[in-house]
């Protein structure tokens, strides 16, 4: 039998001393998208190396002798698989299963997170950070960019909400 | 006194460990408040679970109290902790897109992440498209470069756009935060859907 999720709050300030902690020990907040960034501009620079020096975008992440897949977000993502591994195992949850309401077919549900994981980490990129790295991160510093993000971020999805309501109630 | 990479100069393996190890407890975290499920947090969106809200910022007081306790105590260097950089546009613009992908999947890339780890396939095809979305972005920057890196205003703090303490503006916002969690408490109730939460 699976276990109850932690209460809210309690995850909350359990998330927040994470935060705290990467403040306080590395002088940064906690992100998902830039690790996700620094895996594609590795596997660019491995598959086509002229392309990747050639591009004014790449080429930043390999000089000086760069390599992006020892960034310091690149390992936390790794860091954040193990520990939602070990969320998962104490708790009773590991299971391969498609998540998704009865309504909708299973091809409906991969396509529209394959088409959301589009989308979400090309805006991510765009603002320089997501929910973890510019909105709560963001927010944890008091900087505006964090409390302008989380506000574009929630304000949209909720309008956004309507539309996509079928694939959820 | 913190940020210790920084302020004692640790080693790049000794760096690296620690962004492993703060990402084990970001996974963890997630994990245990239900951030690997899309259906719980889609509920954010349809009120029938207000989890998101909660945790997100439960998180953010805590990090924002205790880092100002930090600092105030001589612990923390606050100077030296990273501070986002406000280009008004690309935050609004990119917020806007990503807040599209979110309702579309379910997942913001740390949950998916966090989803992925606990056997999601939903996640795998989820993270896979935020691939194609990065290496779309790299490809097509010399298009949106303009718009990524226009309208720049540094990292401004919003106590001091506001022209507020960073004292007052935490407890202006802890009292904001007190109201939605109220907030939210009644629209669980008001939206509930035991047919999906039971399932969750």
């Amino acid at each position: 039998m699976k276990k109850k999720y932690m209460n809210p709050y309690l995850a909350g300030t359990l998330l927040g001393l994470v935060l705290l902690a990467a403040m306080f020990i590395s002088g940064r907040g906690l992100g998902a998208s830039g690790g996700i960034k620094y895996c594609v501009v590795s596997i660019v620079g491995a598959v086509d190396k002229p392309h990747a020096e050639k591009s004014a975008y790449y080429s930043k992440y390999f000089k000086d002798g760069q390599k992006p897949i020892s960034n310091w977000l690149t390992i936390e993502i790794f860091g954040v698989l193990a520990g939602g591994f070990i969320s998962g195992a104490v708790s009773r949850r590991l299971k391969f299963k498609i998540e998704k309401s009865p309504n909708i077919s299973k091809a409906r549900r991969l396509a529209l997170a394959f088409a959301g994981g589009v989308f979400f980490v090309y805006g991510a990129q765009l603002a320089r950070g997501c929910t973890s790295g510019a909105a709560l991160s963001g927010m944890a510093v008091l900087s505006v960019a964090g409390f302008v993000t989380m506000i574009a971020i929630f304000g949209s999805a909720y309008l956004f909400a309507w539309f996509f309501r079928k694939n959820w109630i | 006194m913190g940020p210790f990479t920084s302020v004692a100069g640790f080693p790049q393996w000794l760096d690296l460990l620690i962004a492993f190890l703060i990402g084990t407890g970001f996974g963890f975290a997630l994990e245990q408040g239900g951030f690997s499920s899309s259906r719980k947090l889609a509920g954010m969106f349809y009120g029938y679970d207000t989890t998101v809200l909660k945790v997100f910022f439960t998180a953010s007081i805590v990090a924002l109290v205790g880092s100002q306790f930090m600092s105030y105590f001589g612990l923390l260097n606050m100077n030296l902790v990273f501070v986002n950089e406000y280009y008004i546009t690309a935050a609004i613009v990119g917020g806007v897109i990503m807040g599209a992908g979110f309702i579309m999947a379910g997942f913001c890339p740390g949950t998916g992440i966090s989803a992925l780890s606990i056997g999601k396939i939903d996640a795998l095809f989820y993270l896979l498209g935020g691939l194609t979305g990065a290496f779309l972005f790299a490809e097509t920057y010399p298009l949106i470069q303009p718009l990524a890196e226009g309208a720049y205003r540094g990292p401004v703090k919003i106590n001091e756009a506001l022209g507020l303490s960073p004292g007052l503006f935490t407890v202006l916002l802890i009292a904001g935060a007190a109201v939605m969690f109220w907030l939210a408490e009644m629209a669980e109730k008001k939206f509930a859907r035991p047919d999906i939460t039971e399932q969750i």
